[in-house]
């Protein structure tokens, strides 16, 4: 029986296996801080609410734990092209038998277990503090104690309305929110699946006809943010957006009170306020 | 095959698949299933206006389309003609003002809201419209027949639909002449900077389609379309 190919050492005499762990080290210590100081303030989706700031971190911390990660796949490819490419008209040999190591394994069972139940139990700390912009179906769970102002989202082929419950339910094609405010987002569609997604602000909602997603965000100072239906919902999905806007208090209750005196010749045509509508098909007869 | 040329054919395949997948989505977004109007324009003082005259329909007929019972609009062009388009060429930063004459019966909207008048006005009179020439500022939403809606603008009009007890109501094919029962909406709205703005009626009024909102709802050339706003 021939013997088989030994597994050849590195002229250094260090395995070829500690090297790329030294080498993924020094990378990881250099790249983790990095992604986390430098690129972690940059992610998405911005800070124009208490929940995105805090979706910012949450990808932040995401981020940099999948950096070593990436790190050691990238380092492990690096080191195979360089050490482990066959020279240039070598007689093409079979390597080595791959056999298992107890303590690789190990140390791999434990590094992945602890990685990804810390990420587990992360992400449900993080979605049991305030619901962190998403929509949590009409019987939310993590509903915060503050005060907050109830706004309905209509979801429409192919516009989104907003209507405004506590100032006499007037409804608008605009909206509008008051800064530094607990809002609740009540979001329904009268026809088919929307999403409603104000990026900056951290929120996407699931517009399901006949239900009522709740979600909650708190706004911070005046700004602007987008809004799109991320939910494919027919022929004019893709231009189903625009924008909102966060003022002062002072100067949403002006806006409220316009409002209200706008839309007062069809609010008294609108359904009473409820969570969910459903309007006859209204299909014609033909 | 050597492998340079097999690159090649990859490459071609690619490009070849590239163009047609941007025709396709030109084709879709600028021009869809519509031939571009372009709109003459007028200068009054230097400012770009426009007339935009338009009507709608229950039924635009087998002259028109293939698909002769689908409600649609319809654009007055420059020499006097209807024609069945949709996609309208306007300038930017201009005063459009636009008159339908709606020959449809009401259907109810889905949404009462869009029975107000939006981002448009008549006269001097901000969010109204003359509606047979009375200034109007919202309908009852069960009596709308059709609404003109550029979200992108902030721009909501509804049409009242022609009572069914009218006399002398439009026949099955399109265009009505104006002697038959119709209703006229007359208003006035701006475009802004340059963009590609599309525009829908928001009244499920598409007979026969599951809750009235397929066929000539789901498609460019009939009661949606876009405005193509060029500096």
């Amino acid at each position: 029986m021939a013997a088989e190919p030994a597994a050849t050492r590195p002229r250094d005499g260090i395995s070829h296996g500690w090297r790329v762990v030294a080498a993924w080290l020094i990378v990881s210590a250099i790249a983790t801080p990095l992604v986390a100081v430098v690129l972690g303030p940059h992610l998405p989706p911005g800070n124009a609410s208490t929940q995105a700031s805090q979706q910012v971190v949450d990808n932040t911390v995401i981020t940099s734990i999948v950096t070593p990660v990436i790190c050691l796949i990238l380092v492990f490819f690096a080191y195979s092209l360089i050490y482990f490419r066959a020279p240039r008209g070598a007689t093409v040999l079979d390597g080595p038998p791959l056999r298992n190591d107890s303590r690789v394994q190990i140390v791999w069972i434990i590094a992945t277990s602890v990685t990804v139940l810390f990420l587990a139990g992360f992400g449900t700390y993080e979605l049991l503090q305030n619901g962190a912009g998403g929509g949590q179906g009409p019987s939310p769970v993590a509903v915060p104690s503050a005060e907050k102002i109830p706004v309905q989202v209509i979801g429409q082929q192919w516009e989104f309305t907003y209507r405004y419950p506590s100032f006499g339910g007037f409804e608008t094609h605009e909206l509008v929110l008051p800064a530094d405010t607990y809002i609740t987002f009540h979001v329904t569609s009268l026809d088919v699946v929307h999403s409603f997604w104000a990026y900056e602000l951290g929120v996407k909602v699931d517009a399901n006809p006949g239900v009522d997603n709740v979600a909650y965000v708190q706004t911070k100072g005046p700004t602007a943010f987008h809004l799109r239906c991320a939910e494919l919902c027919g022929l004019f999905h893709g231009y189903m957006f625009g924008e909102g806007r966060v003022v002062t208090p002072q100067q949403f209750q002006t806006w409220a009170a316009r409002q209200r005196v706008l839309y007062a010749p069809i609010t008294k045509y609108l359904p009473p306020y409820s969570t969910t509508y459903l309007p006859d098909p209204q299909e014609r007869g033909g | 095959m050597s492998v340079g040329a097999k690159l090649l054919l990859v490459g071609l395949a690619v490009a070849a698949l590239g163009v047609l997948t941007g025709f396709y989505t030109w084709n879709l977004t600028y021009a869809g299933g519509s031939p571009v109007y372009t709109v003459p324009v007028k200068y009054v003082n230097g400012h770009p206006v426009v007339d935009l005259k338009i009507q709608t329909v229950a039924a635009i007929g087998s002259k028109l389309s293939p698909n002769p019972d689908w409600v649609s609009y319809l654009v007055r062009t420059k020499d006097g003609t209807w024609k069945r388009e949709t996609v309208w060429d306007l300038p930017a930063n201009a005063t459009i003002h636009v008159t339908d004459y709606n020959f449809d019966g009401d259907s109810g909207l889905r949404n009462p809201v869009f029975g107000k008048m939006y981002g448009v006005s008549a006269g001097s009179v901000q969010n109204a419209v003359y509606l047979d020439g009375k200034v109007t500022s919202a309908i009852d939403p069960t009596t709308a027949s059709h609404v003109f809606a550029v979200s992108a603008l902030g721009v909501v009009v509804a049409f009242q639909g022609v009572p069914d007890s009218a006399k002398n109501q439009c026949g099955p094919e399109a265009p009505c002449p104006l002697s038959n029962a119709h209703t006229t909406t007359e208003f006035t709205f701006h475009t802004k900077g340059p963009g590609h703005y599309r525009w829908q009626c928001f009244v499920p009024c598409a007979a026969g389609w599951i809750d009235g909102w397929g066929g000539p709802m789901q498609t460019i050339g009939y009661m949606d379309g876009f405005l193509n706003v060029e500096a």
